[in-house]
């Protein structure tokens, strides 16, 4: 395991961050810290990186204990949100820093800066400063600059969350086909569950301090532990009791056993979709329906028409915990 | 009254901006215009015309009175100690300058805003109270540092130290003023990135921290130098105005204006305000070269 994380927990006041933390995270990999802004993810992350100190737990990287060692010695490479570019430094210079702080000879540095910046495709932009790139640049060079040092684990704290849509898209494609390039041991925070379900090997889901569950991503899309990793995973709607995901409902127009009756009350077209709300007789609030355009059109219903709803026997649910005691014996569990 | 009479400057300042605005409606400008001559003309009679007036009556007799001036000894003594106390003054400013803005803006502690009104007395009290707490504290038959100094040998009033003293103590606020804003603009994430990197507390401060204030810095460091430079009121307390001794360049120009040696008076006062000028001028160009390369 390259980052071992035994009983961590902070505090901030009377703000528990982190509370008993326990995980490994295996060398290699590329894994994601999920969850609500918050909920102690980043806390996590600048521990492993020691910029910020546990009240309680150790913290292992590549089977060293590094609980008591500061930042500079552990052997990590940190990416910031907003870049943290040495606003005095050209690109060059902000690469080399790790590097020249190491008083590794001149040759060298310059040879390994030249060959970061090709790897983040920044080599026409060298001699420049920082304030003169985009905000995408600025990060592919915060990325040279820490993989520079060569270090054991790489963690990036949120590092397309100041980029705008486009730019984050092609970026967390790029961070993936880098990582299978230089395969260092990387742990990135995101809240962007779509971020995280595309690029990580791993995902470890964060709120309110706690694990609520490690897995691939294939894992945790569908097998959830829980009803809130469900919900963060994407959208979800409540049916008979359970959270499920709007387009695993099968929708009829004719009375079915097992279904449950509802009636329609809104129909919205969103691109390629319709978004059906059905009231159903069983639960106070309604539930939500994705289905294909075509498949609604065959359906032939519309506001205040009845339809029945049902929910196959493989579709991914899980216990609303909130009002879930009652309305279970609704549908079995299938697993 | 006849100072009153307007300077050459504001009218003429006014004509360009006619020409441009030519084919509009004139109602519409007259506000910004009024506003503009207002404030030109406020500056103008305040600060320009009179320290203009400073070097016109410099050089009102030709250069012979002034090279004069400058190679009198004591004039030249007196030089050499506002020298001393201003280079003192910016070295001890900028020390403990860098170091107060640091606690202040990375540190929360009890005290904090007590500490922020007190680094701003010495602007708001007049230097003359300054000098006569100075004397108060080192006074060597009462003083509570001012009596063990004197046991030890250390004379604090009318000498050099108790001169450095006052004007340190005077010129304070300033480097703190400029530093603390663009240290708290900066941030931490700069240092903590380089600290991830490898660097040591002094590694981080030497080559992230102090590059990353450098302007502010700067210009506390000019707006210092200009204020030690030209520190009167305190000074004259504390030194005892022993001429050639303790006598500085400012105190020299009081004594000299009033003994009627106006034209010497002149020579030193344009030089004092010419190292002012230049500074603020240097500073200003040096700026504005870093900020077309978008360094700051």
């Amino acid at each position: 395991m390259s980052i071992d994380i035994q009983a961590v927990g902070k505090r901030f006041g009377s703000f528990v961050a982190l509370d008993d933390v326990n995980l490994s995270l295996p060398t290699g990999q590329l894994t994601a810290l999920l969850g609500p802004s918050g909920g102690g993810k980043s806390t996590l992350l600048r521990i492993i990186a020691g910029l910020e100190t546990a009240d309680a737990g150790r913290i292992r990287i590549e089977g060293r204990d590094a609980t008591d060692l500061p930042a500079q010695k552990r052997g990590v490479g940190f990416v910031f949100q907003h870049y943290a570019a040495f606003a005095h430094m050209s690109v060059a210079k902000n690469v080399a820093f790790g590097l020249e702080i190491r008083h590794r000879p001149k040759e060298e540095v310059r040879a390994r800066v030249d060959e970061l910046l090709r790897l983040v495709h920044l080599e026409q932009f060298g001699h420049r400063l920082p304030s003169q790139l985009s905000g995408g640049q600025r990060q592919r060079m915060a990325l040279a600059r820490a993989l520079a040092v060569e270090p054991t684990v790489l963690l990036l704290d949120e590092p397309f969350g100041a980029l705008d849509a486009q730019v984050r898209k092609e970026l967390r494609q790029w961070l993936r086909r880098l990582h299978d390039e230089v395969h260092v041991t990387t742990v990135f925070v995101t809240h962007d569950q779509e971020e995280a379900l595309e690029v990580a090997d791993q995902i470890v889901v964060i709120n309110e301090g706690r694990v609520e569950q490690v897995g691939t991503p294939d894992d945790l899309y569908d097998r959830p532990a829980n009803d809130f990793v469900m919900r963060f995973l994407g959208p979800t709607t409540t049916l008979a009791g359970l959270v499920v995901r709007p387009h695993d409902i099968g929708v009829v127009a004719l009375p079915v056993a097992g279904a449950i009756p509802g009636t329609v009350r809104v129909v919205q077209r969103v691109g390629f979709e319709v978004r059906l709300t059905v009231q159903t007789s069983e639960a106070r609030d309604p539930a939500t329906v994705t289905l294909p355009r075509s498949r609604y059109l065959e359906l032939g219903v519309d506001v205040g028409d009845p339809v029945w709803l049902r929910l196959p026997a493989d579709a991914v649910r899980a216990p609303a915990t909130a009002a879930s005691a009652v309305l279970e014996e609704a549908t079995s569990g299938s697993h | 009254m006849v100072d009153i009479a307007s300077p050459p400057v504001a009218p003429r300042r006014r004509e360009p901006r006619d020409a441009a605005t030519l084919g509009r409606p004139a109602g519409r400008r007259i506000g910004p215009l009024i506003l503009r001559a207002v404030v030109i003309v406020y500056v103008g009679l305040l600060v320009a015309w009179p320290v203009a007036l400073v070097f016109w009556n410099t050089f009102a007799d030709g250069l012979a009175p002034v090279i004069e001036t400058f190679t009198d000894p004591l004039v030249l003594a007196s030089l050499r100690l506002t020298a001393i106390a201003a280079a003192a003054s910016v070295v001890l400013n900028v020390v403990f300058g860098v170091t107060v803005s640091l606690v202040l803006v990375r540190y929360e502690f009890p005290g904090k805003r007590l500490l922020n009104a007190i680094l701003d007395l010495p602007l708001s009290v007049s230097p003359v109270v300054v000098g006569l707490s100075i004397v108060l504290v080192y006074e060597s038959t009462r003083g509570i540092f001012g009596v063990p100094l004197a046991a030890a040998g250390i004379q604090v009033l009318f000498s050099t130290p108790g001169i450095i003293l006052a004007t340190t103590f005077i010129a304070m606020p300033l480097v703190i003023r400029e530093i603390v804003p663009v240290l708290t603009e900066v941030g931490t994430e700069q240092e903590q990135a380089a600290r991830s990197l490898g660097a040591s507390g002094p590694q981080t401060f030497w080559r992230i921290t102090i590059p990353a204030i450098r302007w502010g810095l700067t210009y506390g460091v000019v707006l210092c130098l200009a204020r030690s430079i030209g520190e009167f009121g305190a000074v004259k307390v504390v030194s005892g105005n022993l001429i050639g001794q303790t006598q500085t360049a400012t105190l020299m120009v009081e004594q000299m204006y009033f003994d009627f040696d106006q034209e010497q008076a002149f020579a030193v006062a344009g030089l004092l305000a010419s190292i002012s000028i230049i500074a603020i001028v240097v500073v200003s160009v040096l700026r504005s070269r870093a900020e077309r390369k978008g360094t700051s």
